[in-house]
């Protein structure tokens, strides 16, 4: 499916400084019951964004209207607990194309590259310096290159990682299932023969 | 000749549709199941791209996560049960594949239904929306669990993108002891390497003590390779494969199966094959086994007393020890023996084939569950379910006191109604004995069925040995 090209991002950056943020918490269990992948957005982070009466707690990232932007910063160990993929998608329907912390928990990490949500890994210290850099000031844009694979802001910069065919999908705009797609004619060809 | 491989390797290799540097494998997927609650957001992605399922022969669909295990003809009382199996039905219909639905003769937990039909067979690759594909690989193929994009790869390519994993082989040598099965051998091995000691690793398993088994406990090992956190886990196969296979529905017949057969026997690691890891067990060393944790790594010998903190290899696991031991409500340091249980649940794609009803049955027959215990016994498929009353099975548990349901996945993830009641203790032959996975707040014993079984006759943690038990 063409999704969005992603090639570089200049943006605002919203910060939840909270280190072990686990999948029930970016998309608590009672909201997987949906048959489809939209919608998800509405309930990111629900617990931590409204209280027992659906009221809008102001204190949470997601409530500040000050904070906006497509990046998404955390503490470290992001998206540990299940594997459900409702935490990408959530993540993903929200607005959100990049998530940077100082360590993904791997399943996590291999969910959002797969749902056009870029995972980039930085320092702790970068991490952190990034985190109160926005807090100070949120209107503090924030530049991912996927072609060059750095991450900066305020002239700081930090080089991440990204497995190479991942990054040929997240450029292109295209998915696994777009590159097997390409392969059909190879892959009839082995269903008839075996 | 050519470099010596491994049998994971063999059937990798073979099954290899493209090979890039730099990008995961193209991995040809000979047979898909699907179920409920892991496909409908797949089916939804190929409506979106516009397109169909690649080959519909090779994907078969069953409902089983999320149904009820009483009154399964009647329509399904619970809003989202009946949601997902009726969107299921829908998109079945639609793409034209083959559902086992609710009543259908062979309606049953995936991984029961796979190998029952003759669907899952030596040599293939097999992939299913839940982490107990594993089940599969006691035919000796390559079976492992998938996320929902993926479902929606295989449903539209029959492929899949997939970096090859590392090789493990566990060998367990020796003869088991009394009152030893294979759920005691798997939880054995998991205790002994903890709930990650496998990630990473395809495993196989070997050695005199694995081919003395039986398919049925073959599968029961296969099943928890996951909770050691492999990718999977198979057996070579073997005459008992083959026996198990012959005349199953779907299988290979006549002169078609003999070649087959001669096709399969080809599938075993070679002389000089390199694994990347080799683990050796000690069949005697095993006993019955127990777990007392919140994963399936914290388990033990049923007479052994769980570890103290102090114990503990890892320091930093100090604290989620203590946090798990915490919600299960017991002491560091004492003996489950004898501690009281207030539900027994035999059942799940680890333990509900026919051949655990019948060593069920067998332990329990003219005796009756205890007092104040509550025990389920929910057949992995109809087809055990039929069975089970054709040997007159149903009449035993009915004469202990225990509750023969219909087939569905039911307390092994409480999805549907069945859930054990917060702060009880339950005696369970599934697979996993997370917080909150039996119901919010519920206690779980991972053991054998024939530890479950005295179990709800004693209304405690038994040595099942104390019972008089043949193998
Ligand atoms: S019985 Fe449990 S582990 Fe097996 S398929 Fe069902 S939910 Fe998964």
């Amino acid at each position: 499916m063409s999704k969005e090209k992603f090639q570089k991002l200049i943006s605002p950056a919203v910060p939840i400084a909270v280190e072990n943020i686990d999948t029930d918490q970016i998309i608590p269990a009672r909201f997987l019951k949906a048959t489809t992948r939209e919608g998800f957005g509405d309930n990111l982070f629900r617990d931590w964004r409204y209280d027992g009466n659906n009221n809008p707690i102001a204190e949470f990232p997601l409530n500040n209207a000050a904070y906006t932007g497509k990046i998404l910063v955390a503490g470290k160990n992001f998206g540990c607990g299940s594997s459900r993929e409702h935490a990408a998608w959530a993540i993903y329907d929200y607005g959100f194309r990049v998530v940077v912390s100082s360590f993904f928990a791997d399943i996590f990490k291999n969910n959002a590259l797969n749902n056009a949500v870029l995972p980039v890994v930085v320092s702790d210290q970068f991490l952190n310096e990034l985190l109160e850099t926005i807090q100070r000031d949120p209107k503090t844009e924030v530049t991912v290159d996927l072609e060059n694979q750095f991450i900066s802001f305020n002239g700081k910069k930090e080089g991440f990682q990204i497995n190479a065919y991942k990054k040929t999908c997240l450029m292109n705009g295209y998915d696994d299932i777009d590159y097997l797609l390409s392969l059909n004619r190879e892959i009839k060809e082995y269903d008839l023969t075996h | 000749m050519s470099q010596p491989k491994t049998i994971f390797e063999k059937i990798w290799d073979k099954h290899v549709v493209k090979r890039a540097d730099g990008y995961p494998d193209a991995v040809f997927i000979d047979r898909h199941f699907i179920h409920e609650v892991t496909s409908p957001q797949a089916f939804d992605g190929l409506r979106k791209r516009g397109i169909g399922v690649f080959n519909v022969n090779r994907t078969t669909a069953t409902a089983d996560h999320n149904v009820p295990t009483k009154d399964q003809h009647l329509p399904i009382k619970e809003a989202l049960s009946r949601h997902q199996v009726e969107t299921l039905r829908k998109n079945c219909a639609e793409f034209g594949v083959e559902l086992y639905d609710l009543g259908h003769p062979f309606q049953g937990i995936v991984h029961i239904i796979g190998p029952e039909l003759g669907l899952t067979l030596p040599g293939m690759t097999i992939v299913c929306g839940d982490s107990h594909t594993s089940t599969h690989g006691a035919f000796g193929n390559v079976a492992f669990g998938i996320g929902t994009s993926e479902v929606e790869q295989v449903l539209a390519t029959q492929c899949i993108l997939q970096y090859k994993p590392k090789t493990m082989k566990i060998e367990i040598n020796g003869k088991l002891g009394k009152g030893v099965v294979s759920k005691d051998i798997i939880l054995y091995i998991i205790s002994k390497i903890s709930a990650s000691g496998a990630t990473g690793y395809f495993v196989e398993y070997a050695g005199d003590a694995i081919r003395s088994l039986s398919m049925e406990a073959r599968m029961t090992i296969c099943n928890m390779s996951i909770e050691m956190g492999a990718r999977g886990g198979l057996i070579a196969p073997d005459e008992t494969t083959f026996a198990y296979i012959k005349g199953r529905k779907f299988a290979p017949q006549g002169a078609a199966f003999d070649l087959a057969v001669e096709e399969w026997k080809k599938l075993k690691t070679d002389e000089g094959a390199k694994y990347d890891t080799v683990l050796t067990f000690d069949a005697a060393d095993i006993a019955p086994m127990i777990t007392y944790g919140t994963n399936p790594g914290m388990g033990m010998k049923v007479t052994d007393r769980i570890p103290t903190a102090n114990e503990l290899k890892e320091l930093n696991e100090q604290v989620s020890f203590k946090k798990s031991l915490e919600y299960m409500g017991l002491e560091q340091g004492s003996q489950l023996l004898g501690k009281a249980i207030d539900y027994v649940f035999i059942g799940s794609c680890t333990n509900a084939r026919i051949e655990d009803l019948r060593e069920v049955a067998a332990m329990v027959r003219g005796k009756k569950k205890a007092a104040g215990v509550e025990v389920w016994v929910v057949p992995g498929s109809k087809q055990v379910q039929e069975q089970a009353k054709k040997e007159g099975l149903d009449k035993i548990f009915e004469a202990a006191g225990f509750e023969l349901r219909e087939p569905g996945c039911s307390a092994c993830l409480g999805m549907n109604e069945d859930k054990i009641p917060a702060g009880k203790y339950c005696i369970s032959t599934s697979n996993r004995n997370f917080e909150g996975r039996q119901g919010p707040k519920s206690r779980t014993f991972l053991a054998s069925p024939l530890s479950a079984a005295a179990a709800a006759i004693t209304g405690k943690v038994t040595d099942v040995r104390e019972f008089n038990v043949k193998s």
